[in-house]
């Protein structure tokens, strides 16, 4: 059961350079927004882990751990959802172009296993491509308010 | 909080028990460095003790199947020990729960290496 503690729309954007202390900046900041959205206690670390991949792929694959480039975290949690846009300025990234790291020729590389989890934990993944630069939305909706008894 | 790794052998069993997280950057490279090292010691018996593994990313789900790999092409076994329900539930949805050989009692653990 999702708890509504919090109904109000409540916003955050950061920006920062590449770097592992942004990752865990980003990891905190979505710690904190997914615990007062109300999600439960099995949901809030898989939310914080797939922004987590989500950053990652900001400084990593997208900008190389220069930390030249800096990429944009913002939060929004409302009645409905939280909504964690994660944008870089890097190459692009075609979600399409990505293997399957569930077969059989995949299975034991090293990596390649990001955007899989951030599509298992979130309820809405979507990539938009800015020319330079992607914009990674991940949506987990919350459950629908309960009517009052 | 990083991850750290402390070693032990029990009957022919190099046991690595780790704790704290392994995320991209120390985390990752502490447990590549530790295998690397126990495989350049000799070891070919090595089991995962991750009973105190609060986190894993995908860096570090990657490094597991590396080591994993690495241990096997050097003639050896690696197993993991101690799964916590979040481990677990990763290894489920990554599918690589069937490629590890996965136990959570320490002596039949040492007892099923080869």
């Amino acid at each position: 059961m999702i708890r509504l503690p919090d109904s109000t729309t409540s916003r955050a954007s950061l920006t920062l350079p590449s770097s592992l202390e942004s990752v865990n900046t980003v990891e905190k900041t979505a710690e904190e927004f997914a615990t007062r959205a109300g999600f439960d206690e099995d949901t809030v670390p898989n939310i914080v882990m797939a922004v987590r991949e989500a950053a990652v792929n900001a400084i990593m694959h997208a900008h190389g751990y220069d930390p030249a480039k800096q990429f944009t975290a913002a939060f929004e949690s409302n009645s409905d959802a939280l909504v964690v846009r994660i944008t870089d300025q890097g190459p692009g990234l075609n979600p399409d172009a990505i293997p399957d790291p569930l077969a059989p020729e995949n299975i034991l590389r090293g990596s390649g296993r990001g955007i899989f989890l951030i599509k298992a934990f979130m309820d809405e993944v979507h990539f938009r491509q800015l020319h330079p630069g992607t914009e990674l939305t991940l949506i987990k909706h919350r459950a629908p308010a309960q009517p009052a008894a | 909080m990083s991850m750290k790794v402390s070693t032990r052998q029990v009957d022919g069993v190099t046991i690595l028990d780790l704790s704290g997280r392994i995320t991209l950057g120390e985390g990752s490279v502490t447990l590549r460095d530790a295998v690397r090292d126990v495989l350049a010691k000799g070891s070919r018996k090595i089991l995962l003790n991750l009973g105190d593994i609060s986190y894993i990313d995908s860096s570090g789900i990657g490094e597991m199947v590396s080591a994993f790999t690495s241990v096997k092409n050097a003639g050896g076994e690696l197993k993991l020990l101690n799964l916590t329900k979040k481990v677990h539930d990763l290894l489920q949805i990554t599918k690589l729960y069937t490629v590890f050989d996965v136990k959570d009692d320490e002596a039949k653990a040492i007892s099923s290496f080869a």
